[in-house]
């Protein structure tokens, strides 16, 4: 296929705006998709994102064409994340595009997470044009959209396509769209090596497949392929097209997309953003924009059953086989037993993580409390970074501390600036800028600390806009901070599982909230049992459990033995699922409950 | 293997709301079915089950056992020493409530041989009566327990329950002084349990501001233990007072794991077998009916104890007591020595002042009683 037939793009879109029904409609109008092969939202692979909707590992797909200008076109539509947490990636996967499609829904509008995804695509100089979806629907107010999307975006939308994904309206005329506005790939196929390594996953059968888009050369079947960040070089077994379905071909050349199979044992070898060469025929330079991607947030897990360990770390083994953008290490709780530390991108990334560990492999976790990575500046002018409370040194040797801060994009109907305002002053926020995209709606711009975004501010968030809020963030920096380390102790016992890291303006309330929480969940014991909260060795919350006075069973029933002894056993079984701290034995769902003190 | 005989008798004239016994509303003929039946399976027992030695104890519990007629109380009894022999000191207990008594049919109870009553008056205060859902006033209870006397009863029970909806210490006192003041041979005194599936249970939460406190219930407790005690009862078990000589023998039966043979719809026996044998009849009356109509032991599954199981119910139930449990009796039982089997846990819990040792028994603290679930919780397995 000829370079000036091709197209590469990807679809823009809120979650819920019908990326992934519209992805269907093409390809089932272009027969990539028979209707006996036809399963709703082809893209989507995982049950949890069918579920939720959002899109989480890219999937990219080959179509082939014929344009109303009679000429045959392969149309690559390269399928993007769906979640602030994975921006990267997403930039990743439109650097490898020349434009995309941006889908905005016809009755709700744009939507902060739209239009962070528009200036990435923007960034990379691609050809964006608009779509309406949706448009069958009651609501629909495509006028009033295409004012928006002019205003807020600034990208021309007078002749937006208008289309129903759900209803198969609009299809064809996207299609030509694509073919006209999206200008071809252009790059010299005799050129040295250069593909872009956009997505990699692992395949329990052929190891690591990456996917590529190559900007200058040819690569076939048999080259020897380096990657660039690692130096590392390896044979490619196989090179194809995804159409939907696997496909190999004998080459794929400049401005192609396909999938490579390199024997490549690890996906942390194949880093996203990397660079494709050939190993004996190099490219001069990789392509800009690479970055190494490190976990943000980071959270305990502990199976609730001792004995599943085994079965958890196996589990977090083989996720880690196909995203390495998490990690793991053992880490042992006093509380909890033994458990994992494990780092995520994200929060939504955290959750899927858990999820999938809960669904998929069966297991019962307790999660900790997510905590963001700090920098300790010692007093010796060593800095190092901590992802646990419990790592944190202590305060003599401590200089100052660090934490990240996010520069947070959440768009609002206007009737919630005030409440949002309110919840980034109290959540440390500085705020940087307000905008009204239009006369009702509104662009709060704040540089936050992460750790307040992990703690409960989304939550907190969607409850005061009514769920209207949607919120898109990005790292800014470090920024010294009044950090301290809050403890929970338990009769005197710190309860290493409950520590944390936070502002010391905060600590007073959030101690007090969680003392007095605590203090509902925690049953009577045969003594008295004190719960305070501290800061080094000052006690700033404390409450108290009174002792167990009673429990008996006065009544024998006719002498029945056996119920008596039921009840006990009952009893009995309870204390074993019982955590210890110290003499204190807590209920295991008291420490969820309290692992989870976010609802207000 | 057993000396001591149960009979459940699951009617009444009313189902209270709090009551989780196996117990219906009854009719005449009912009863009468009813009692023929117990005769039957009484007859079937006899054929799988021996006793011991002539009985020491025949209980007739409910349900309202007050509701039979005393010409069957008296078929029963003769039937029960027929087959198994009747100890011609045997404590013989019925179950009667006020309002279904008067002098006369408590004295044909008595021709019938029954030597002890135990009356269930829960509350001398009316709207508690109310409250509770009995079919009797004070004023009722009093004149049944009169009457009781008149008709030549020597050994009378009554039961009073106290942690009831909106009731106050001084409320409670004043049931207490009531009691003491028609002078029974027998109090037990029951914290009321709100009992899963009752009505009460929709009525009340565990935690309705309604129920006394968990302060409240115990300084109730102590309130019963103090004055009871002063007026000469021995608190001989966890919820059961008694004069000098009069404690019940059979409920004593219970926890000395004496054996014991249950009859009728959802009773429970125990047989000295091994480490002792558990199984009940069945708690739904056409089932136990029809079972014993086609000629079968009513009984379930019957439960083979371990050793273990047996060491725990010698704790479990020995310490209800006030006497505790003895050294000696467990090694007789077990062949070897309390302390070498639980000297962890009995530490721990004289320790927490639980337990105390007197001699060579170990017997509950009066703290111990009231938090006595969590110190059985230690013996299970």
């Amino acid at each position: 296929m000829a370079i000036s037939r091709l197209r590469n793009f990807s679809i823009i879109a809120h979650i819920d705006h019908g990326k992934s029904t519209l992805a269907d409609r093409l390809l089932e109008y272009t027969g990539a998709l028979s209707d006996r092969e036809k399963q709703d939202q082809f893209l989507d692979k995982m049950d949890l994102e069918r579920e939720r909707g959002i899109t989480i590992k890219a999937q990219t797909v080959r179509l082939n064409y014929r344009a109303d200008d009679g000429n045959d076109y392969v149309l690559n539509l390269i399928d993007t994340p769906g979640h602030v947490d994975f921006t990267y990636e997403v930039s990743r996967s439109l650097a490898a595009c020349e434009g995309g499609l941006l889908v905005v829904d016809a009755s709700q509008g744009v939507e902060a997470q739209t239009l962070a995804n528009v200036y990435l695509a923007l960034d990379n100089n691609l050809e964006v044009f608009p779509v309406l979806n949706k448009i069958d629907l009651p609501a629909a107010d495509p006028e009033r959209v295409i004012q928006e999307i002019e205003e807020i975006i600034g990208i021309d939308a007078h002749d937006a396509v208008l289309a129903s994904a759900k209803e198969g309206i609009g299809t064809h005329e996207i299609l030509e769209e694509i073919v006209k506005k999206i200008p071809a790939p252009t790059g010299d196929p005799s050129a040295p090596l250069k593909a872009l390594l956009f997505d990699s996953w692992y395949d329990q059968y052929q190891g690591v497949i990456i996917l590529v888009r190559l900007f200058e050369g040819t690569l076939k079947k048999g080259d020897k392929i380096q990657l660039m960040s690692t130096n590392r070089s390896y044979e490619a077994l196989k090179v194809g097209v995804f159409a939907p379905v696997m496909l190999e071909v004998p080459a794929l050349s400049a401005g192609e997309v396909g999938f490579v199979i390199a024997g490549i044992k690890d996906v942390a070898d194949a880093k996203v953003g990397d660079t494709v060469t050939l190993l004996n025929r190099q490219c001069e330079r990789a392509l800009a924009g690479f970055k190494e991607v490190k976990p943000m947030v980071f959270s305990g897990l502990y199976p609730i059953d001792t004995a599943q360990y085994e079965q958890l770390r196996d589990a977090l083994a083989k996720l880690k086989l196909n995203d390495s953008s998490f990690s793991y290490e053992p880490e042992t709780s006093v509380a909890l037993g033994f458990g994992y530390r494990c780092g995520f991108l994200g929060l939504l990334h955290m959750e899927i993580i858990q999820e999938r560990l809960e669904r998929e492999f069966g297991l019962d976790l307790i999660t900790t409390a997510p905590t963001v990575v700090y920098k300790v500046h010692r007093v010796t002018g060593e800095v190092v970074t901590i992802e646990s409370a419990n790592l944190l040194p202590e305060p003599q040797f401590v200089d100052y501390l660090e934490e990240p801060f996010i520069l947070a994009h959440i768009h609002v109907p206007n009737e919630f600036v005030g409440g949002v305002l309110a919840l980034c002053e109290e959540k440390r926020g500085v705020q940087r800028e307000i905008k009204y995209l239009t006369p009702t709606r509104v662009m709060i711009i704040y540089e936050m600390p992460l750790n307040e975004i992990v703690l409960d501010f989304y939550d907190k968030l969607k409850s005061i806009t009514k769920g209207y809020a949607s919120l898109d963030y990005e790292h800014l920096d470090y920024r010294r901070s009044e950090l301290v380390r809050m403890n929970i102790m338990i009769n005197g016992e710190v309860v290493d599982a409950l520590s944390l890291i936070i502002h010391r303006d905060k600590a007073y309330f959030r101690g007090r909230d969680l003392v007095s929480k605590m203090k509902e969940l925690i049953p009577r014991q045969m003594f008295e049992v004190a719960i305070q909260a501290a800061i080094g060795n000052k006690i700033i919350a404390r409450e108290t459990v009174k002792a167990m006075r009673k429990d008996v069973l006065a009544k024998c029933y006719g002498g029945d033995i056996t119920r008596k002894r039921k009840l006990l056993e009952k009893q009995k079984e309870g204390k074993k699922r019982m955590k210890n701290v110290g003499n204190v034995e807590l209920p295991q769902e008291a420490f969820l409950a309290i692992l989870k003190v976010d609802d207000k | 293997m057993f000396t001591r005989l149960y009979l459940h008798i699951p009617f009444c004239r009313r189902k209270c709301p709090y009551c989780a016994f196996v117990s219906q509303e009854s009719t005449a003929a009912g009863l009468d079915v009813y009692a023929r039946t117990l005769l039957a399976e009484m007859g079937l027992a006899a054929h799988t089950f021996t006793a011991e030695r002539p009985l020491e104890s025949v209980y007739f519990g409910g349900g309202t056992p007050s509701l039979l007629d005393p010409r069957q109380i008296g078929r029963i009894l003769k039937r029960a020493g027929d087959l198994f022999g009747l100890d011609r000191e045997a404590e013989i207990t019925l179950e009667a409530n006020p309002g279904t008594v008067d002098m006369e049919r408590l004295a044909a109870f008595r021709s019938a041989g029954v030597n002890r009553l135990s009356l269930g008056v829960q509350s001398f205060h009316d709207p508690m009566l109310a409250a509770l859902g009995r079919i009797h006033s004070a004023a009722e209870a009093r004149e049944a327990f009169r009457a009781a006397r008149m008709a030549g009863f020597t050994n009378i029970g009554i039961d009073l329950i106290h942690a009831l909806p909106e009731q106050t210490l001084p409320m409670w006192r004043s049931e207490l002084e009531q009691a003491l003041a028609l002078g029974p041979e027998h109090i037990s005194v029951y914290g009321l349990t709100v009992e899963e599936g009752t009505p009460f249970a929709q009525r009340y939460d565990v935690d309705s501001p309604l129920l006394p406190d968990e302060d409240l219930a115990v300084a109730m407790f102590e309130e019963a233990d103090d004055v009871l005690t002063a007026a000469g009862y021995e608190h001989y078990e966890i919820a059961n007072y008694a004069l000098p000589g009069r404690r019940s023998a059979h409920n004593s039966g219970y926890w000395r794991r004496d054996g014991y043979l249950g009859l009728g719809c959802g009773a429970h026996s125990f047989l000295r077998q091994g480490y002792g044998v558990r199984f009940g009849n069945p708690a739904d009356l056409d089932a136990y009916t029809d079972a014993v109509a086609q000629g079968h032991l009513p009984h379930g599954e019957e439960q083979r104890l371990t050793r273990q199981d047996a060491m725990a119910e010698f704790m479990f139930l020995g310490l209800r007591m006030a006497d505790g449990i003895g050294e000696s009796g467990f090694r007789q039982a077990f062949g070897i020595g309390l302390n070498e089997t639980f000297g962890v846990a009995l530490a721990k819990l004289t320790a927490q002042g639980l337990l105390e040792a007197a001699g060579d028994r170990v017997c509950l603290t009066r703290r111990g009683m009231l938090l006595s679930n969590q110190v059985f919780a230690h013996f299970l397995p």
